[in-house]
């Protein structure tokens, strides 16, 4: 009987402190989430989206030049990554599926997925910063473009397996060649999927800061110009969070909010898609 | 599989062009290490291998560089959030298999999945200025006062808490890794056969007991390889900690002291390198850390391929 109970309570500690444990997970989660609220809503206001950034104490900046480079570099990389990452994901999944070639793609993308972004960022330095003299808009968005381009290639080769093959051979035996049934069956089939993966690569990318270091770099200026360097807002935070004035610290939380809110957004759309578009996966 | 041969021309075209994306990846990861290899050339032939990573010396003024103090920093915190992260990973993932009723299971795996999205500048300036000043205020004075005082362990907690250390970004580290275990624990938990849970219940084991010893042992592969790929994201982490780890190259014994990990010092030297050598031996680090996140993620990846296609057929 003691054996009993003695079973009974080991049972109980162990699922409690599980219990616990879960518990913990959440309370980071909203420990973090909410610290950026509170610091990050009090300084918000327009200036913020409409004004360039002013010398520290004189009040009225704005972050306008970092949230537009930041925008137009996410943009190109997506414009130059997301392309490449769906056609070599097209290539494994309709043209070698299951062949040792796909194998070897596919884990080599698992693993550039986890790869240092920061090494990425080292990498076009060498490659496109030192030979052309001056960071640049074009060497960040390559950089995020790296980093996408596996994102992108397993969703797609994940969710184009997804399609069943008995489609791709009705429209076959419609007489279609290869890439028309691609293009405008298998696509069309997979088209939320391919979505969801997409949102979010960009939901990735869009938080980084340690490849635009040395890429992007930083830039004080209003700019458009993605050849010279380029404002972004992760660079930004990072400029101002350790920097010594408060206004800067308060900016770069307001900045910190903005985006934590969009990434967090996008990603909770893209699983939403997923559950409601693939029940049960 | 027999499908029509290609002839169309669009057809080939189109083959081609996804054969050429497809091999991108591959031209990306040997581009990086040959454009790493050759960048750090210089360095590699003025400091040698065995050398480099042995020489606790980083000094851009004589010009002498060693990576052994950025190494330390790097598997001090790596180790240290393995520690805090994998026990509550674990927690987690049998909490969201076993133990949640059906309709928080989903909520609460989302929720805490949530924390992988966050993006890691977010969580360096959450270490900056609030977990910072709560570790050297409460948590490592307190620590201090009690296992601070047992022998041997406590030159661990030595100094004066400024709560910019290895503690506080090892913390944080741990933090960022939960949702990578917890999830890869958690598809290998439901890798377990139902059947053979079922079994163990009907001889009358407790919750405790089927997750002892039925759903761990058939689960272990999988969780080894959730535990190497969170190492993977810990070695190559460089936001997080660049906030909170004041980037002074020693080697300590307290969790007290700033420390350097490659990363950090990477994103904090590298615009200033004003030298060849010093640019150089920063393109080196880079090197090892590429090599050694590769090595580390392919592991992983081995260990949950192995551990997939040994239970789900």
């Amino acid at each position: 009987m003691s054996n009993t109970g003695m079973r009974k309570f080991k049972n109980l500690v162990a699922l409690s402190l599980s219990t616990l444990a879960a518990a913990l997970g959440l309370f980071w989660l909203i420990f973090i989430l909410g610290d950026v609220v509170v610091h990050g809503i009090g300084a918000l206001n327009l200036n913020l989206f409409l004004n360039d950034p002013s010398p520290p104490g004189f009040g009225g900046g704005g972050l306008r030049n970092a949230f537009v480079g930041h925008i137009m570099i996410t943009f190109f990389a997506t414009l130059l990554g997301v392309p490449v990452g769906l056609l070599g994901g097209t290539f494994l999944a309709e043209y070698v599926r299951g062949k040792r070639f796909a194998m070897i793609i596919s884990t080599l993308s698992d693993i550039m997925v986890s790869t240092p972004s920061i090494v990425i960022g080292t990498f076009i330095y060498a490659v496109l910063v030192k030979p052309l003299g001056h960071f640049s808009g074009w060497a960040g968005a390559i950089a995020l473009a790296i980093i996408m381009i596996p994102v992108v290639l397993r969703t797609t080769e994940d969710m184009l397996t997804l399609v069943p093959w008995s489609l791709r051979e009705a429209a076959f035996a419609l007489g279609a060649p290869r890439y028309k049934v691609i293009i405008s069956v298998v696509y069309r089939g997979a088209a939320a999927g391919i979505f969801t993966g997409v949102l979010l690569s960009m939901a990735r990318v869009m938080g980084e800061t340690a490849p635009l270091l040395f890429t992007s770099f930083n830039n004080s200026f209003f700019s458009t110009n993605m050849n010279e360097p380029i404002s972004s807002l992760t660079v930004t935070i990072f400029q101002y969070a350790m920097g010594p004035y408060d206004d800067w610290h308060s900016q770069a939380w307001a900045a910190s909010l903005i985006m934590t809110l969009l990434i967090l957004a996008i990603t909770i759309i893209g699983r939403l898609v997923i559950i409601w578009r693939y029940p049960g996966k | 599989m027999a499908v029509p041969v290609k002839k169309h021309p669009v057809d080939v075209t189109f083959y081609l062009f996804t054969a050429g994306a497809s091999l991108s990846v591959l031209a990306f990861t040997v581009g990086i290490l040959y454009v790493l290899l050759s960048e750090s050339s210089l360095a590699i032939e003025r400091f040698g291998i065995l050398d480099f990573i042995t020489s606790t010396e980083w000094n851009p003024v004589t010009e002498s560089f060693g990576a052994a103090t950025t190494l330390f920093g790097t598997a001090v915190t790596t180790v240290l959030s393995l520690v805090f992260a994998v026990p509550i990973a674990i927690g987690v993932a049998i909490f969201v298999t076993e133990i949640a009723p059906n309709f928080l299971k989903g909520p609460i795996g989302a929720a805490i999945e949530l924390l992988a999205a966050i993006p890691s500048i977010i969580y360096g300036m959450w270490g900056l200025f609030t977990l910072a000043p709560i570790m050297s205020e409460y948590i490592e004075p307190a620590l201090q006062g009690t296992v601070g005082r047992l022998p041997l362990i406590g030159i661990l907690f030595e100094g004066t808490p400024m709560g910019i250390d290895l503690l506080t970004a090892s913390l944080i580290l741990s933090i960022m890794i939960i949702p990578f275990t917890a999830s890869i624990s958690r598809d290998a938990f439901n890798l377990t056969p139902a059947v053979v849970k079922e079994s163990a219940y009907g001889l009358g084991a407790t919750k405790w007991e089927v997750i002892r010893s039925v759903i761990l042992p058939y689960s272990k592969l999988g969780i080894f390889g959730g535990v190497i790929l969170s190492l993977g994201r810990a070695i190559g982490e460089t936001m997080a900690v660049a906030f909170v780890l004041g980037n002074n190259h020693q080697i300590t014994t307290s969790l007290y002291d700033a420390a350097a990990t490659i990363t950090v010092t990477l994103a904090n030297e590298f615009t200033e390198a004003d030298t060849d050598i010093y640019l150089s031996s920063l393109f080196y680090l880079a090197l090892l850390l590429f090599v050694l996140s590769f090595i580390v993620l392919a592991a992983a990846k081995l260990f949950v391929i192995r551990a997939e296609r040994r239970f789900a057929r």
